[in-house]
């Protein structure tokens, strides 16, 4: 299970990088299972951290998805809707869900190390 | 990222545990409780396990399912009048389908019938209504004759080998041909990898396969099951079984058929035998409703725009149109590649072509009646 150096955490798996992308952790597709379906936000909305950005779906659960940072989307990765096995297959590459125009900086996110531990325990 | 809720499985008390759970968690499953056992919901994908069974073979352990020896003199008469098949016509070799009613019509449970002799029957039901069921067939143990019910559901372990390779892998390991049974007929005292066996021909899947009994569980189920994924078919979970059987169109109880469900409502009338001479529990009150006409019945949908769950509403946009439905079963289309739900919906929005609406969390999506089954496999 990889957990990607340089980006920041939340305690709900997923991740942020310096860019105001976001996307889950292996780890989270790794207990999700087969992506069949994901739903975001539309560009333009604007989030706040600790909120709901979206749902996941896997063939058995729908999990919430939780904003890492407040500010407002300016992307979706629009390839989801074809292909939502991107999650499963390359969750902090070209599986990413969203990227957001930050306003401040999110508090409370764990570094990459903090995150490892977090999910070892 | 949370899991909300929405996924699958109930417990109540300690869960049990199949002879092959050892084997499972060795095996990486992910397990989780369902019917008051821990079972394994997935191995590594649910799609790939899904596609399996399409299109070669796997393997399920449903040692979970609950099964009752019914026998002595009175047993096919007492059978006539708990389900609403026609058990006392059903030829010693062959098995059947049916539901088995309250006698306000709602469903007790749906169930396999085996004939195993004249007087000798094998009732499989569900384990998640293991009590209840031993409740209702006790009783209604009172006529014309009493019969002796055995509950064996802890002993007997099960085991469903279903897809288009099904039957050379069981021919391979069997001593007994299994080859020739037609779809529903079982064979008694079958060896499968040394170990005596049940073998029918039956499923819930959609595709051709067996469901191995073995009558005493242990290590014998162990190494049946050894046996047959040595020999190449490919263990698959309670979450592709759920998939398998919803493109099949193969109801589940606690969704399709309930106690507040009738069997005429979930679209099984083909197995209330009307013509049965004698009187069975619940035939009145079905009777009446197939006179009144249904007020609501189950149909296909393919949804647009997300997965359609069991618990979302369906509505119709026609202007002045009344009531709501409720999706029974829905998920992702492995063999579609297309979100597919069972939904009960009024009967005057049930033809297929009609378009209907599902409510998705705070989304409304288009959904379209479509013909049942989703999936049919070809006639070989």
């Amino acid at each position: 299970m990889q957990v990607k150096d340089g980006l920041r955490y939340t305690r709900e798996h997923e991740w942020l990088d310096g860019q105001g992308r976001v996307g889950v952790t292996d780890y989270a597709q790794g207990q999700l299972g087969d992506v069949v379906f994901v739903e975001l936000p539309a560009v333009g909305q604007r989030v706040r951290q600790g909120e709901s950005l979206g749902v996941v779906e896997s063939v058995k659960s729908v999990s919430d998805l939780y904003c890492p940072a407040t500010g407002t989307v300016v992307a979706v990765n629009e390839q989801l809707a074809e292909r939502p096995e991107l999650v499963n297959q390359d969750p902090f590459g070209d599986g990413w869900l969203v990227q957001l125009d930050l306003e401040g900086e999110p508090e409370g996110l764990l570094s990459a190390d903090d995150y490892r531990g977090f999910i070892e325990e | 990222m949370g899991n909300n809720g929405r996924g699958m499985g109930e417990a109540e008390g300690e869960p049990l545990r199949t002879p092959l759970y050892e084997w499972h968690v060795a095996h990486g499953a992910r397990m989780a409780a369902f019917g008051g056992y821990v079972m394994p919901m997935e191995y590594k994908s649910i799609l790939r396990e899904h596609q399996s069974v399409r299109t070669a073979v796997g393997i399920f352990d449903v040692s979970h399912m609950a099964e009752f020896w019914v026998t002595g003199d009175g047993a096919a008469a007492y059978l006539d009048r708990l389900v609403t098949n026609w058990p006392s016509r059903l030829e010693v070799g062959h098995a059947l389908y049916t539901p088995m009613c309250y006698p306000d019509g709602g469903t007790v449970d749906d169930l396999l019938i085996l004939r195993l002799g004249e007087d000798r029957f094998l009732l499989v039901t569900n384990a998640a209504n293991h009590d209840d069921d031993a409740a209702w067939l006790q009783a209604n143990n009172l006529w014309p004759a009493r019969v002796d019910i055995a509950d064996v559901s802890r002993a007997v372990g099960l085991i469903a080998v279903q897809g288009p390779d099904a039957v050379r892998l069981v021919s391979s390991l069997a001593t007994s041909p299994v080859s020739d049974l037609p779809g529903f007929g079982l064979r008694e005292d079958v060896e499968v990898a040394g170990i005596r066996t049940i073998v029918s021909r039956t499923g819930y899947t959609g595709e051709d396969g067996f469901e191995i009994y073995v009558p005493e569980t242990g290590h014998e189920t162990l190494a049946v099951w050894e046996a047959l994924a040595a020999a190449g078919a490919v263990p698959v979970g309670l979450g592709a079984r759920d998939t398998l059987r919803l493109e099949a169109r193969l109801p589940l109880y606690g969704h399709e058929l309930s106690s507040e469900i009738t069997p005429l409502e979930a679209g099984l009338s083909p197995f209330v035998k009307w013509e049965k001479p004698d009187d069975f529990v619940g035939r009145e009150a079905l009777w009446r409703q197939k006179e009144a006409g249904l007020t609501r019945r189950l149909v296909g949908l393919k949804v647009e725009g997300g997965i359609a769950r069991a618990g979302y509403p369906v509505h119709s946009p026609e202007a002045g149109a009344h009531g709501v439905g409720l999706v029974t079963s829905g998920s992702h289309s492995p063999t579609l590649g297309v979100p597919i739900a069972l939904a009960l919906v009024p009967v005057a929005w049930a033809k297929v072509g009609t378009e209907l609406q599902v409510s998705i969390r705070t989304r409304t999506v288009p959904a379209r009646v479509v013909r049942l089954p989703f999936y049919r496999r070809e006639a070989v």
